[in-house]
């Protein structure tokens, strides 16, 4: 069994897939990135080729810049997905600690109830959705993204999250209860640092999507002031002239904010103190 | 005075009962064991005493108090968990003074318990220490000892010592004895292993299918159990059963005899095949087929008896405990 682990012919082929794998998964994020730094000419002649000082240009950038209130795209996007990953992070952690602990009446028919989602695309209320925003006023303000995103996210989050809480252990809880804790300070001091993995497992999993999205930004906020990072990219493509360099730069720039958010929920997925816990 | 009074309690699942009108009464100062097979409603029933369920009926009264709507912390009990349940966010110093600080008790008090516990159980180099850099044992007396900063009156341990290793279990046991010993608070302790049961208590409960089956001194146990569970549970290795028509023709009551009780004998009434030996040095212990009735004898001092061999048990007629067919007791 030892041997067979560091077999070196197994171990080059394991590492062999995984960078193939690492390869195309970022092929076309490096075609973006070097692309954005070429002149418009540079990028249709040689798409593959780096940048170099006759084709170098920071043009995309420039236009980018100039039109367009970037900087506050950026705002909103960061601001809509992380309260967006803020409010289905602790509502979902909520009910699924309440799924897992109590026992009461109906509560398998809620976790089935609240797991439903994950099989219903959320755009399918796109109408019902857009007539409720504008009834209730929210229209063209952040809000509107976050409560759907947060809608559209605890599904899975819940799912997720009440199978894990079912795995801490109760003398842990019993414990507390016993020492006086409230249920909130059990919650929040007790499981959620034990469940910490799988949090940060949630958040990449709504992160991405949520930062990505354009179909929601373009119905219930596409005012200028409330416009996603996605959606102002897409001044640029025209149903006739595409601003390629600007296109390029504007999605290398929105490469980075994720890159930096996963970055943090990584560290946490890794980061376990769960053990010494109990046994 | 009584520490602990349980009148009528029942508990149940849904349709499942898993208690069923427990009675008992704790003294001050008293060390009861819970003991019995797996399932048999024992760490329920010490969950319900501790407050972590409600009895579906029945009073439970800590302290002359009815603590049925008490919620756990305010029953005046401490709980020691089989997983030891250390909080992992804080040391050994915040784990014993959590549940003080909870009851705002002054910086003074809790200083000087968390203290006395620690040297009390020999924790005082690992007072910094996370539960994640201590050794399994050290993280059952740091349990302990946060049950002890509490000044309960009334402990409750639920297997304390299953996740520690047979050495270890041994010494533990020892240090809970000396505990009780010094505390003289009244205790009470849920076990599967009826030597833990038959060492540390004071009295022992039996329980089975969630209802009392006997309650008693170890030795009251031991000695006059009311029927066949009780006394094939207490005692290892555990009390051989046969047919009382193996002896008398015609007899249908059933024969219980410890192992210690038969001897060899060459006019034995038991002809037995010897299928298996084991040599324990001080004692050895014989298992042998009589007709289809597998029987133990613990002979003592070392014999040299070999598989396959033929020999006769006997035992003194008033060494033998006597069964009906529903295994209750006949005197």
């Amino acid at each position: 069994m030892h041997k067979a682990r560091t077999n070196p012919f197994i171990t080059v082929g394991m590492h062999g897939a995984l960078i193939l794998y690492t390869l195309i998964a970022l092929f076309p994020v490096f075609v973006i990135l070097i692309n954005s730094f070429k002149a418009r000419k540079a990028i249709f002649r040689e798409p593959l080729a780096l940048p170099d000082s006759d084709s170098f240009s920071l043009i995309g950038y420039q236009t980018v810049m100039r039109q367009g209130d970037f900087l506050l795209y950026f705002q909103n996007s960061m601001i809509v997905t992380v309260v967006s990953l803020f409010f289905i992070l602790l509502f979902g952690a909520m009910a699924a600690f309440a799924l897992a602990e109590y026992r009461f009446k109906g509560n398998l028919l809620m976790g089935l109830y609240l797991a439903l989602g994950i099989m219903i695309p959320i755009r399918i209320g796109t109408v019902a959705i857009l007539e409720m925003m504008v009834a209730t006023g929210l229209v063209n303000t952040l809000w509107a993204l976050i409560l759907v995103y947060t809608a559209q996210g605890l599904p899975l989050a819940v799912f997720i999250l009440s199978e894990f809480m079912r795995q801490v252990s109760d003398d842990l809880k019993n414990a507390g209860r016993i020492d006086g804790l409230s249920e909130y300070t059990i919650f929040f001091r007790l499981v959620l640092p034990l469940v910490r993995p799988a949090m940060a497992t949630v958040a990449v999993f709504n992160m991405i999507p949520i930062w990505n999205d354009l179909w929601f930004p373009l119905i219930l906020a596409p005012a200028e002031e409330t416009k996603t990072l996605t959606l102002g990219s897409q001044v640029f493509i025209g149903q006739f002239v595409t601003d390629w360099n600007a296109v390029l730069s504007a999605l290398s720039m929105a490469i980075l904010p994720v890159l930096v958010l996963y970055v943090i929920f990584s560290r946490q997925l890794i980061r376990g103190i769960t053990s010494g816990a109990v046994k | 005075m009584t520490a602990l009074k349980l009148a009528n309690v029942n508990k149940s699942f849904g349709e499942v009962q898993v208690l069923q009108d427990i009675n008992l009464e704790v003294e001050e100062g008293e060390f009861v064991v819970f003991v019995g097979p797996s399932g048999c409603g024992k760490s329920t029933l010490l969950r319900v005493i501790a407050g972590l369920e409600d009895a579906t009926s029945g009073e439970v009264t800590i302290d002359e108090q009815v603590v049925n709507q008490t919620p756990p912390s305010k029953r005046g009990i401490a709980m020691v968990f089989q997983t030891y349940a250390l909080y992992p966010h804080l040391n050994v110093r915040g784990n014993m003074s959590l549940a003080l600080k909870q009851d705002r008790q002054p910086k003074s008090v809790i200083e000087e318990r968390v203290a006395t516990a620690s040297r009390m159980l020999n924790l005082e180099p690992y007072i910094d220490r996370y539960p994640s850099e201590l050794s399994g044992g050290q993280r059952q007396r740091v349990a302990i000892g946060r049950a002890i900063v509490r000044e309960p009156k009334l402990f409750l341990f639920d297997e304390p010592l299953s996740n520690l290793d047979a050495a270890l279990r041994m010494n533990t046991r020892i240090e809970i004895a000396n505990l009780h010993r010094q505390l003289g608070t009244s205790m009470i302790y849920v076990t599967h292993d009826q030597t833990e049961a038959m060492t540390l208590a004071d009295r022992i409960v039996v329980l089975r299918h969630g209802r009392v089956e006997q309650i008693g001194s170890p030795m009251e146990l031991y000695n006059n159990p009311t029927n066949q569970f009780v006394a094939g549970f207490l005692g290892s290795p555990s009390m051989n059963f046969f047919p009382a028509g193996l002896v008398h023709a015609g007899d249908d009551r059933t024969i219980g005899v410890r192992p210690e009780n038969l001897y060899l004998a060459d006019d034995g009434v038991l002809d037995a095949e010897v299928s298996h030996v084991e040599q324990l040095g001080a004692d050895t212990n014989v298992v042998a087929q009589v007709d289809d009735h597998q029987i133990t004898a613990r002979l003592v001092g070392q014999h040299f008896i070999e598989e396959g061999q033929s020999l006769r048990f006997g035992f003194e007629p008033k060494s033998a405990y006597h069964f009906d067919r529903d295994g209750l007791r006949i005197r």
